[in-house]
């Protein structure tokens, strides 16, 4: 009986993100570390300042901080959530990295406990290759220069994308 | 010399050009007081507050071009609250009044308002020349006045100034009669710019040398301009996007032929970095290469452009060229003379620079004079065998992102390093420190840097002693910048004559009291002691035993400025 249980497992069929990792461990691992980067930043505003936002140090003079990044021209990008009447947009290059995102969109549509763990809403955005994506899985730098447009959506919705935190895609990999 | 006439001397004094030098024969007798200030055309203010503008015109009533330098140095770290001053207008205003002739007008970190640009373009008819550097408050609709009003313009040079943009197509006021530009500088403009016009101006152009463009000129006009000024000799790019297998590129890259006469190159605002081939041509004759605006060149595409500039003597690049990369600067540009190596944001740990790419060019570019450089650490070791290798540094200024960083292989403080330094480099005039650091640094600093004129100190040294080291030992300082360093009340008091002999100094969250502050300003009236309080309660008094958070002083025969904003407390 267990055997037939675990036969069962594999064969079982489910969507998923192609190449997305094995097991629900590391599933719940990479959610976590989007939120978990939340949440570091979230207290480092809580307690103050750290060491390297001293102002003025380093000594790089203001002109040169603005129009030096790659993210100097403004990323204008369209922000929808689900069951909202309209659309936003935002400046990606007004931010520093998925904390200052998850705060800004939370300000924009009023909602809030998005950068909670078990929160309601889940963002992605869609790529230059017109793939829907996880928001916080490659580097900050990365995502700004990919990222076409945001969606927030309803975690109940995300389920039928795939992006399910728990469930097995070791199957799926397997039966590819 | 007393036997000779007037004109024989006025003659002779032609050749006199700096400001020292003039400044000194002034001094030499009256008369040749008198001959020198009737002769002198061009004049340096470091601190617009100073003089008031009155008594420069009387003084020199042939005066033709005036620099002139407003908010002090650490305004460009943030340090200084907005509307602290630095005006322009009133300086026109008077020099109008004047009936100056006013050809040129090189401006720092002031306050530019778009009446004051309105007003020089019509108050001076033989207006050629207009720099202006870090300045701010001005828009397009200003710029637009220069273009239409100054009819012999050779020269707007706009570099690194926060510009409105106001749309208003300010080059189409460059009128058609307009042909005398040798000199044309817009990069830090933000707006967009029309390109015809643009190309139309150059084409009238003959005389146009330096050509810097902004990020709103794109890749296929810029072969265009090109075209049309194959004279020039100093180019910024400004976007340089464009897939390399288009024909657009390819005219690009024939077009680069024919620019042999560039020397001097910098922009690249957005830059696809496989495109850059195209430079390679003009490489061999550069000796100014300045990528610190062009993000997201990674490290082995600036390593492949620099393979081909060994004529360099200025590079201005960022750190993602890596130790490995500065390798190759100091193997290839042997002529090099001043270097500066910016922190770019987005970079991993393992490309940025340390003390090995430093050491480096130390060995490879005995040259070296100049030098800017952040990087994530710094040895004793390192800056012990930089001064050994380049003994002619006039300007040394090192900026390590952890500020109070020891030296990592022996956690010690970074003392005797800067010591070796001041010690070899007796020619050193400006000095910016980092790192850990306690008062035995400014020990040796007092002691060896005897021609150190300019100083730069954050979050460094133990007691009062350090300041007083500096005081004391530097007989030619003019400019002391502190931030965050434990100096007192008996640093700033010891030798209160000492600030009349300098320009400026800057103490911000030291340990200075509000008291001492008040002593100085009424032992020295010459001084202008200011003390910035930006708390919001305006009318709170000042009590003697506060802290200072920051401090501004500077020695002035203009008395105590008008202009200053409610935060500032001139005592």
């Amino acid at each position: 009986m267990e055997k037939e249980g675990i036969g069962l497992e594999i064969t079982e069929l489910r969507l998923g993100l192609p190449g997305g990792g094995g097991d629900s461990s590391s599933e719940k691992n990479k959610k976590k570390r989007v939120f978990s980067e939340i949440e570091d930043a979230t207290d480092d505003r809580k307690t103050g300042e750290r060491k390297n936002q001293v102002v003025g140090w380093p000594p790089v003079c203001s002109y040169r901080k603005k129009n030096s990044s790659i993210t100097s021209s403004k990323m204008y990008v369209k922000v929808s959530m689900d069951g909202a009447p309209f659309l936003r947009k935002i400046d990606l290059a007004m931010h520093k990295g998925y904390s200052e995102l998850g705060f800004a969109l939370e300000e924009l549509f009023g909602c809030h406990g998005m950068t909670a763990e078990k929160c309601e809403q889940v963002p992605i955005y869609e790529d230059k290759d017109g793939d829907w994506m996880l928001v916080g899985d490659v580097p900050w730098q990365m995502f700004i220069e990919s990222c076409k447009r945001l969606r927030i959506m309803k975690r109940s919705d995300a389920k039928g994308f795939g992006l399910q935190p728990k469930g097995s895609l070791k199957g799926f990999i397997q039966g590819v | 010399m007393n036997y000779f006439p007037d004109e024989v001397i006025e003659h002779i004094f032609e050749y006199v050009v700096s400001h020292r030098d003039r400044n000194a024969l002034s001094l030499v007798c009256k008369s040749w007081y008198r001959i020198e200030r009737c002769t002198r055309e061009k004049v340096f203010i470091g601190n617009c507050y100073s003089i008031t503008p009155e008594r420069l015109i009387q003084r020199f009533p042939a005066l033709k071009s005036l620099t002139l330098k407003g908010k002090p140095h650490f305004a460009d770290f943030s340090l200084v609250p907005h509307g602290w001053g630095g005006f322009v207008y009133p300086w026109i205003e008077a020099l109008a009044k004047g009936k100056v002739g006013l050809e040129e007008l090189r401006l720092k970190r002031m306050v530019v308002s778009d009446d004051s640009l309105e007003l020089l373009s019509r108050a001076f008819p033989n207006f050629r020349s207009l720099v202006l550097v870090s300045c701010e408050e001005f828009t397009t609709d200003g710029l637009a006045a220069i273009a239409a009003n100054c009819k012999s313009l050779r020269e707007l040079d706009l570099q690194e100034n926060e510009v409105d943009d106001h749309k208003g197509q300010w080059l189409s006021c460059f009128p058609d009669s307009c042909t005398s530009l040798v000199s044309l500088n817009f990069a830090c403009l933000k707006g967009e710019i029309n390109v015809g016009v643009l190309e139309r101006l150059v084409a009238r152009s003959p005389n146009l040398k330096s050509l810097r463009l902004n990020r709103s000129v794109p890749l296929d006009a810029l072969q265009r301009i090109l075209t049309r000024a194959p004279q020039l000799v100093d180019l910024g790019v400004g976007s340089y996007v464009q897939d390399p297998a288009t024909e657009t590129f390819v005219k690009l890259m024939n077009t680069m032929h024919k620019c042999k006469s560039i020397t001097s190159l910098s922009g690249f605002l957005e830059v696809t970095p496989r495109c850059l081939t195209a430079m390679y041509v003009i490489c061999p004759n550069l000796t100014s290469l300045n990528l610190s605006y062009a993000a997201g060149i990674p490290g082995s595409d600036l390593i492949k452009l620099i393979r081909h500039c060994k004529k360099l003597q200025r590079l201005w690049i960022m750190d993602s060229i890596g130790d490995k990369g500065l390798g190759v600067v100091a193997n290839t540009c042997k002529e090099l003379q001043e270097l500066r190596v910016f922190p770019s944001d987005n970079i991993g740990h393992h490309a940025a620079v340390t003390e090995k790419g430093l050491v480096a060019i130390s060995m490879g570019c005995p040259k070296l004079h100049s030098l800017l450089y952040f990087c994530h650490q710094m040895t004793n070791a390192a800056l012990i065998t930089v001064a050994k290798n380049c003994p002619n540094f006039i300007r040394f200024r090192l900026a390590i992102l952890d500020a109070t960083k020891p030296d990592p292989d022996t956690n010690q403080p970074l003392d005797e390093g800067f010591g070796a330094i001041v010690q070899s480099c007796r020619r050193l005039r400006r000095l910016s420190l980092s790192g850990q650091l306690t008062d035995k640094v400014f020990l040796y600093i007092g002691m060896y840097a005897e021609q150190l004129e300019m100083l730069s100190i954050a979050f460094a040294g133990e007691s009062d002693k350090g300041m007083l080291y500096v005081l004391n030992g530097c007989k030619k300082l003019r400019k002391l910048e502190i931030r965050d360093c434990p100096f007192g009340d008996t640093a700033l008091l010891t030798d209160i004559g000492k600030y009349e002999t300098m320009r400026s100094l800057w103490m911000s969250s030291c340990e200075v009291t509000v008291g001492a502050c008040k002593v100085l300003a009424k032992k020295m009236p010459r001084l202008n002691v200011e003390i910035f309080n930006e708390n919001e309660t305006a009318d709170c008094e000042l009590e003697d035993e506060q802290k200072v958070e920051k401090m501004y002083l500077y020695r002035t025969l203009a008395g105590k400025r008008k202009d200053a904003p409610e935060y500032v407390w001139t005592l």
